[in-house]
């Protein structure tokens, strides 16, 4: 069984189809890249998938449950960091990552906030409060709060979106080593060496439909470029 | 285009949207229909009163104390015979009228024997709003001319009788119908002292509960949506009515605390005038029982939770804390409409039109129950609470359906989802 099965999905915005019969499986501890230009319909795929936005038409499958019947249960096994996230000012950051603790099992409640707070890696700030952290420390404590948790599938929209080069590295480290440890990732990105650093497959979105799709080296090799930014400008052009 | 109109003509699109515009209207709206029912009032109050009367002997000082009674007031029954006061309180409520006076056989001989002629009065109550004690007043007046009237008649006439009773002549015993309950010697405008403490301190105390928390709630969804932390929460394995009554009930705990704060200090100064008003007054008991207090404990809180489910609504609507700022005018509305109707008015004494609006607002209620529960109209009370339970149950319903649908993040509703969200509501 795929840890996703999205046949032949479309959403629409009143008359506006934002994405348009889409088809991808994502195997199990896949690390599963979603790339394509502003507006392609790549965070409304990621929202449809985490649950937040209705489908129009067709079927997405998670972990084995149905998203339009079973929504409940796919939280449970899902973890979504949106592009432009938040946490909570008044709080600090051990307060937001025990705040999201409290929503899954107690017994790993310690465990996790010490996961979070290992991934956040914020230096003796974790006790401060979110409202004083820089753009890159707060994203470093989402990226903490998305991870600790354990999930099944882990939804990243831009995951080092706003950290330097350092952080983002940690950050991709962290996903490499998770998905060896079995959680699967669906990611969508700009960055294209990430992508290319990360992903084992990719699907390449633009205006609502898949254009491309497969292995980064599979399509290196069929679009004879040197990386996959060469094959995106080569498919969108 | 110059800079500067550029800059106008910007500015004023900005500032002029429906969002600003309809919370203007609506409040000319409220004016508007609050002074045209207190212009009625005060119409009805310009009028002559509609009184009955029984003058047992008509001889020199009852007969001018009759007379006047006729020139100032139109008097649907008349008899001699007090055996008839029955048929004459019958007539009087039948005519809608406010008070039966008696004037006794010994009437003028008790003035003459230096003794002031005593006038039984028998009000009639319909409310017990400020405005209600403007009708009682326009009788307080004929009895002024009455005495007024012996007065001169008697400085005219040498009397030769103590200086007080030529001045005061006449005095009044007074009985006041309300609700089917009569309360002796107590006038109306007494009884309707007596219970202005509750007439004006709950509607505010309420109203004030309604608009903190409310803002509470809304600014916090309005918070969500800002800083970006709504998407997360709806992701996190929590079932919807957990967040949105999670969000309800915090608020109204908060209101409720911040509530008790502000009903300590406006006890306190409501205390100030109580104090004055209590002085010389016989002893009515007009006070709640623990049964009482326990209805009024669960409306209110009914109130409250329906208040917050509504803002919860509304905050659904926010895109931002700015925006939240204006989304409050409704419920605002909404509560200062029946603030100021119970204040001044009573509910059984407005038009139909009214009544049916006053008693559609939930907030009126917890208003309206106190007046209610003093005379035993439990009827209307746990109405009441049926009835904002239901409001209650409703918005909920319709917030939670909202927090499952596209409406939340991107402003609009999948249509051809919304069957199927009502079928599958409550497996979710």
């Amino acid at each position: 069984m795929a840890a996703v099965e999205v046949k032949n999905f479309s959403k629409n915005y009143g008359k506006k189809e934002a994405v348009k019969n889409i088809s991808f499986n994502i195997e199990k501890g896949e690390i599963f890249g979603l790339i394509g230009p502003n507006g392609a319909g790549k965070t409304t795929t990621l929202r449809v998938l985490s649950t937040l936005l209705q489908i129009t038409s067709g079927s997405v499958k998670i972990m084995g449950f149905d998203l339009e019947n079973e929504p409940g249960k796919i939280r449970r096994q899902i973890s979504y960091l949106p592009e432009d996230a938040g946490a909570y000012k008044n709080l600090t950051g051990r307060q937001y990552l025990d705040f999201i603790s409290n929503f899954f099992e107690r017994k790993n409640k310690k465990k996790m906030i010490e996961i979070g707070i290992e991934i956040a890696d914020l230096e003796g700030r974790i006790d401060s409060k979110v409202d004083t952290y820089s753009k890159g420390m707060k994203r470093r404590l989402l990226v903490g709060r998305a991870l600790m948790v354990d999930p099944k599938l882990a939804i990243l929209d831009e995951p080092t979106s706003g950290l330097d080069v350092i952080n983002a590295q940690e950050i991709r480290n962290i996903i490499k080593k998770s998905a060896k440890n079995g959680t699967t990732f669906l990611i969508s990105s700009h960055n294209m060496l990430e992508v290319e650093y990360l992903c084992d497959r990719i699907v390449l979105i633009a205006d609502g439909e898949i254009v491309e799709k497969g292995k980064p080296s599979d399509l290196k090799q069929k679009y004879n470029a040197d990386n996959i930014e060469e094959v995106f400008t080569g498919v969108i052009k | 285009m110059s800079a500067l109109t550029n800059i106008i003509k910007k500015e004023v699109k900005e500032l002029l949207t429906p969002a600003t515009i309809l919370p203007i209207v609506f409040v000319a709206i409220l004016f508007g229909s609050i002074g045209n029912t207190i212009g009625d009032i005060g119409e009805e109050a310009s009028q002559a009163p509609t009184i009955a009367l029984i003058n047992e002997q008509n001889t020199s000082y009852s007969s001018i104390a009759s007379k006047i009674i006729y020139n100032n007031a139109e008097v649907v029954y008349n008899s001699t015979d007090i055996s008839n006061k029955e048929i004459a309180f019958e007539k009087l409520k039948e005519k809608e009228g406010i008070a039966l006076f008696i004037i006794p056989k010994d009437f003028s001989e008790n003035i003459k024997n230096n003794n002031p002629g005593e006038i039984e009065i028998f009000w009639i109550m319909e409310g017990a709003g400020i405005m209600n004690s403007i009708s009682s007043s326009s009788v307080e007046n004929i009895l002024w001319i009455i005495n007024n009237h012996i007065s001169k008649t008697l400085i005219k006439d040498n009397s030769s009788l103590n200086a007080s009773v030529v001045l005061s002549p006449i005095t009044r015993s007074e009985t006041t119908n309300f609700k089917g309950i009569d309360f002796k010697d107590v006038s109306p405008s007494v009884l309707i002292g007596m219970m202005a403490s509750q007439s004006m301190m709950i509607p505010i105390i309420m109203m004030m509960i309604i608009i903190i928390s409310g803002q509470m709630v809304i600014s916090s969804m309005a918070l969500e949506k800002e800083n970006k932390t709504l998407e997360t929460l709806l992701t996190l394995p929590i079932k919807r009515t957990s967040i949105v009554s999670g969000k309800i009930l915090a608020s109204a705990i908060v209101g409720l605390f911040l509530a008790l704060i502000y009903m300590i200090g406006m006890g306190y100064y409501m205390m100030s005038f109580n104090i004055g008003s209590s002085i010389g007054t016989v002893n009515i008991d007009l006070s709640m029982s623990m049964f009482d207090i326990l209805l009024f404990g669960i409306l209110l809180f009914i109130t409250l939770v329906a208040a917050l489910s509504l803002c919860m609504l509304l905050g659904t609507m926010a895109k931002n804390y700015k925006s939240a700022q204006t989304l409050i005018f409704p419920v605002v509305l909404m509560s200062m409409f029946p603030m100021f109707i119970t204040m001044f008015t009573d509910f059984d004494t407005l038009p139909l039109a009214f009544k049916t609006l006053l008693f559609a607002i939930p907030f009126s209620h917890p208003m309206m129950a106190p007046r209610a529960l003093m005379f035993d109209d439990y009827l209307f009370v746990i109405g009441g609470i049926i009835y904002v339970s239901i409001f209650t149950v409703i918005v909920i319903a319709l917030v939670v359906w909202i927090f499952k649908t596209d409406r939340l993040l991107t402003g609009s509703i999948n249509k051809n989802k919304i069957f199927e969200y009502r079928k599958k509501f409550f497996k979710r």
